[in-house]
Formats: C-alpha cells, structure tokens, sequence
C-alpha cells in the first residue's frame, strides 16, 4: 500500500488547494494519518473509497479526540554581550505560548477488497467552544452513522451532513460532554454507602451530619445503636 | 428531573405502545420493545413502528448500560485497563484481553514469545467456540424452541468455562493476557484438557446440527429472514460472521495474519445469502473450522517462555505516539485504539466494538419483517450490552 505522503501527493494533484498534511505518528506504530481541511473533506473521502488502487471502502473506527489548550513553555538561549566588556553571557530566555485547543476526529479506513490499510483520516475543529462543526463522512460511510452520533454525544463535536444527529448513548437532556478532558462529574454523591477518599469529600457536603467513618475516634465509646455500622 | 426527562423518547417514553395517525400512513402503532425484554439479549430497546404486523421502522435506543468505559481507561493505567476488557462482553474476555494486548503490543512495540502466541490461539479458538455456541443456542431460544438447544449450548460452555477458571482463576473475567505474553503458563494437564474438550466438540456439534440445522420449523422460519446485502455490510462496517454470511471473505486471521494463525491450515466458511440461517450456518462451520485450528495448535504449541523477559508491566509507559490495534474476535473485529503521550495511563483509549458497529444496519434488516422476525434478526446479529454501551 502507498505511504502516506504517497496518498497526499496524490489528492493533492487531485484536488489542487485541499489543505492535506501528514501528521507523523513517533510511536512504534507508525500508523501515520492525513490531516484533512473541512472544504474538500468529504470529496476526499469519496475518492479515497471509490479510487481504483486503494479503494477503501470499510470504515473500521472512527473516535474523538479531545485537546484541550496548552501551556507550552519554550526555552531559547540567547546571547547577550557584557556592557563591561568582558565575555558574551549566553542568557536562557523563557518565553510562554498558548497552544489553542481542538476537538479532533479520527477515523479509520481499510479496505476489504485488496485487505490493506489502515489509512488514517484526522478532521480539527476549529476550538472547543463555539467553532465545533466537521463535514460528517456518514454520506460516503454508512459505518460512521453510530460512531460519529457517539462522538457528538461524547465530545460535543458537530456533523454537518449527518442525517440523524443525536445523542446516543447519553439521555437527550443531559447537558455535558463526558469524555471531553475538563469534564466535571456531577456532585451527587449523597447515596453513596461507604464514601472514603476524594468521594467522602464530596459527600461530607451532603450529610446532615457526618457518616460515622468520617468521625475522628471519640473519646467516650457510643452505645450501640442498632443496624449502624461503624 | 422529572421521569419524563430520563427516557430517550422525552414526554413519550412513559408508554409502551402508542397509536400514531399519521397522515401519509394512516393508523400506525408504535411499540417500545425493551428494555426488559428476555429477546433483547440484556438492556437495549428497539422503537418499532407497525403498519399492522409489519415493520416500516425501527429506531434503536442505546445507552442502559452506559458507564462511559472509554473514561475509565484513561483514567487508570494501561494494565489496569485489562481487567475492564473482560467486562465488555462475559463470553469473549479471552479475545478481548488478547486485542487489547495487541494494541498496547503494537503502541510499545513490544514482542510477545512464540509459546504465548500459541496460547493466546488456543483461548481465541476456544472463546469463538464458547461464543458460537451459546450464540446459536439463544439464538434457538428466540426462535422458540424453549429450552433444549440452549440447554445443550450450555453444557459445552461449562466445560469451557472450567477450563478457563483452572488457567486464569475466573470463569468469566479471565484478565489472562498481559502486554508480551500471558500472565500463567498452561500446565501440561491444562493443555491434555483442553485437547479432550477439542476432540470431543465434534461430535457436540453433530449432534446440536442433528437437531437443529435440516429441522424444517427452523429453515421456514430463517431462510430468507433478515437479508443483508455484501454492498451494504461492507459499506456499514459490519464485520465478523455477519459480514461473511453476506459472501464477503474478509476474516481478520487472513488478511491480517496477526499472531501464528498464518501456520495454520483453515477455511474462512462463507454463506450465500445473508439471512438468519446463514448466519447461524456461518458460525456452526466456523466452529469446526476453529476445531481444526486448536488441533493444530495443540499439538505444534512450543516450550519456552510465557512472558517477554524484557516486558514492562508495572511503571508501563510507552513512548507518545497512537496504534490501532484489532483482531478477528468471535462477534467481529474488535479494536483498540490507543494514544499515549507517555504518561503511565493512555491518553485516548477507544474501544471498536463490534456488536456496536453491527447494530448500524439493524433497521435495514428489519423493514417488511414482522416484530417475531425482528427478534430474531437481532438474535442473529449477535449483541452483548455491556460491549455496545460500554
């Protein structure tokens, strides 16, 4: 099967001003995967199905990603020459950028008639508030139906095109996306039998007094009550 | 939060059956099958719409059994995930465990020793037996024949499962398989068992097809029930016996030749017509096929070492990077999908579940068919929850 740079090369002269580049993947793996611009996605998607020496016409996984901003911390060294005249100081100088965030979408593609792959497709969206939307590739994979509805459920990504988008796996009115990375899971806690740890925590706020394993030792041994375990 | 809120169909769900007049249909029923309906397979729900006794659609609610799996895998360590593998679906630990060590395997690049290999085929083929034959025997039970086959099934799966409880401790949630091997290593006895166990399933499914696959109840009811066209399973991502009912020769222990499966001689059993019967033909041959793979197995399985000498198991951290990693697991392809940023636990762990991803096509197979054919469609497409919720 061709390399990825080989595939991109080829849409490239395919579709002249599609935005393709190969994100190169270090690990031992080395499934490296084409990162893919919203205008030509889902012709690219197509082409790659119907295309006569790949002909990728399973669509295995497709999954979200979740990449929340980044505080990257970068070190350059700099010389600086003395006011006194004596030797130049080499100064290490920090400077700190904010890699924006970004849902990703990640899909993988086989192909049953020739049995090779995977080619790896990724689609970015724009951040994770309010730019969240991605050409859905249901249209050209019907296997992309559920995967992509779990994705939106999950991630809070957006398909355009998808002909039945909703939630899945979620109840329609819950509010959140759970797999994203800052998700905070609900504070409801008060049922829980035995809290211990960052859980007893939680529910502390939620007993009207305290459970009895939250009490230090007292000093005076309580008489027993019945059903109550300590 | 009212009731009300919870249910998928909001204001609507309360109802399990309503009238709905429409007026390009005229009078239509709506019926909510499931949750808790023993043809189910567990908690899933089929919306079916009845234009008397007949389909004309079909919107699969998912999510009962929801506990957001993939969350948990990021949060715990990459070994600490093996033991949730086994949760996804009580009847396939084994090859869960073994795509899951193949994905972190192929993310570390880690190699696994030869006599491992042969274990982790031996428990594959074991667990597509033990698969197939309860498969076949709820799928009996669908059909209404109470009791019996499912009986039959389930005495085979007893002498599985102990087989599997003296290796790894646990009937079901074997967390057996380790990245660069097997956690114990088969004793000689181990491997005589599992070698009575093979001899004797021959004749286990003579009898079972004796009694099921010329019965005539059962060909009226299935052929034809159900049908699937290869364009479209291959262009839904359906995988695994489904798709090879349809006529597809895709099987994963082919194309991708992962493990020692190339060593050994096998067929990949294809059907003709992708219905009901098909599919259950498919797996009763795959069995045998299975049969003759484990033969081989046990009797070419190699001494040496389990584990990888150099294998990592606690303080794991494998480089940054990603690997999708899948095998040819009893219900279809099951994957995992990995990215590790080099940190002790995955940053991205993602689960391709295979009766998820069958599911997709579900209401295609149903439409024209009456609500008894539905469940057994849905009995042939073979689900676990736990897998399809995750």
């Amino acid at each position: 099967m061709e390399t990825a740079e080989q595939i991109r090369d080829r849409l490239l002269a395919r579709f002249p001003g599609a935005e393709i580049s190969v994100v190169t993947n270090p690990g031992a793996a080395a499934q490296h995967s084409l990162l893919l611009g919203h205008a030509h996605a889902r012709a690219i998607a197509e082409f790659l199905r119907d295309d006569a020496p790949l002909k990728l016409d399973q669509c295995s996984n497709v999954t979200g990603i979740d990449w929340p901003e980044k505080k990257i911390v970068e070190t350059t060294k700099v010389t600086v020459p003395d006011p006194a005249g004596g030797p130049a100081k080499v100064v290490e100088q920090k400077s700190e950028r904010v890699q924006p965030g970004y849902l990703e979408v990640v899909y993988h593609l086989y192909s049953i008639a020739f049995r090779h792959g995977p080619v790896i497709l990724r689609l970015r969206t724009g951040n994770r508030t309010d730019q969240v939307t991605v050409p859905s590739l249901t249209p050209v994979w019907r296997a992309c139906e559920f995967q992509e509805r779990e994705v939106f459920d999950l991630y809070g990504v957006k398909f355009e095109g998808h002909p039945d988008l909703r939630r899945i796996l979620m109840w329609d009115t819950f509010k959140d996306h759970p797999m994203r990375k800052d998700y905070v899971e609900p504070d409801d806690y008060e049922w829980e039998p035995t809290p211990h740890g960052a859980v007893l925590e939680k529910a502390k706020a939620h007993y009207p007094t305290p459970p009895a394993a939250a009490i230090a030792p007292a000093a005076a041994p309580t008489p027993a009550t019945g059903g109550a375990k300590s | 939060m009212s009731i009300s809120d919870l249910s998928p169909l909001g204001a609507q769900g309360g109802s399990h059956v309503r009238a709905v007049h429409d007026e390009f249909h005229g009078d239509l029923l709506e019926v909510s099958m499931g949750p808790h309906h023993p043809s189910t397979h567990g908690v899933f729900r089929m919306i079916v719409t009845l234009d008397g006794e007949t389909i004309v659609k079909l919107k699969p609610v998912f999510g009962y059994l929801h506990r957001n799996h993939e969350k948990l895998g990021e949060n715990t360590s990459y070994l600490g995930s093996m033991p949730y593998t086994d949760r996804l679906d009580y009847l396939c630990s084994m090859t869960n465990n073994w795509a899951y060590a193949i994905a972190v395997e192929k993310l570390a690049g880690q190699p696994v020793p030869e006599r491992a290999e042969y274990v982790r085929v031996i428990l594959a083929e074991i667990t597509r037996l033990l698969n197939h034959t309860c498969l076949a025997g709820f799928l009996m039970q669908d059909l209404g024949c109470s009791g019996t086959p499912l009986m039959y099934a389930f005495r085979e799966r007893e002498k599985i499962l102990d087989l599997f409880e003296s290796l790894s401790g646990s009937r079901m949630m074997c967390n057996y398989q380790r990245f660069g091997g097997c956690r114990v290593d088969p004793s000689a006895d181990w491997l005589e068992g599992a070698k009575q166990l093979t001899d004797g399933y021959g004749q286990f499914l003579d009898e079972f097809e004796a009694l099921l696959t010329g019965n005539e109840i059962i060909m009226a009811r299935t052929q034809g029930t159900g049908v699937l066209s290869p364009e479209l399973a291959v262009a839904a991502g359906v995988t695994g016996p489904m798709l090879r009912a349809t006529g597809v020769n895709y099987d994963l222990r082919k194309t991708d030749a992962y493990g020692v499966y190339p060593r050994f001689d096998f067929r990949v059993p294809l059907g003709a017509h992708g219905d009901v019967y098909d599919r259950y033909m498919v797996r009763v041959l795959e069995m045998r096929e299975s049969i003759k793979i484990l033969q081989q197995a046990l009797a070419g399985i190699p001494a040496g070492p389990i584990m990888d000498p150099k294998a990592k198991l606690r303080g794991f951290r494998p480089k940054a990077g990603e690997a999708y990693g899948r095998i040819e697991g009893p219900k279809g392809e099951i994957g995992f999908y990995l990215v590790s940023d080099g940190s002790p636990n995955p940053y991205r762990y993602r689960v391709r579940a295979p009766s998820f991803i069958n599911l997709t096509i579900l209401e295609d197979m149903c439409l024209g068919q009456t609500v008894a054919d539905a469940v057994i469609i849905l009995g042939s497409v073979d689900i676990v929850l736990g897998e399809v919720d995750r």
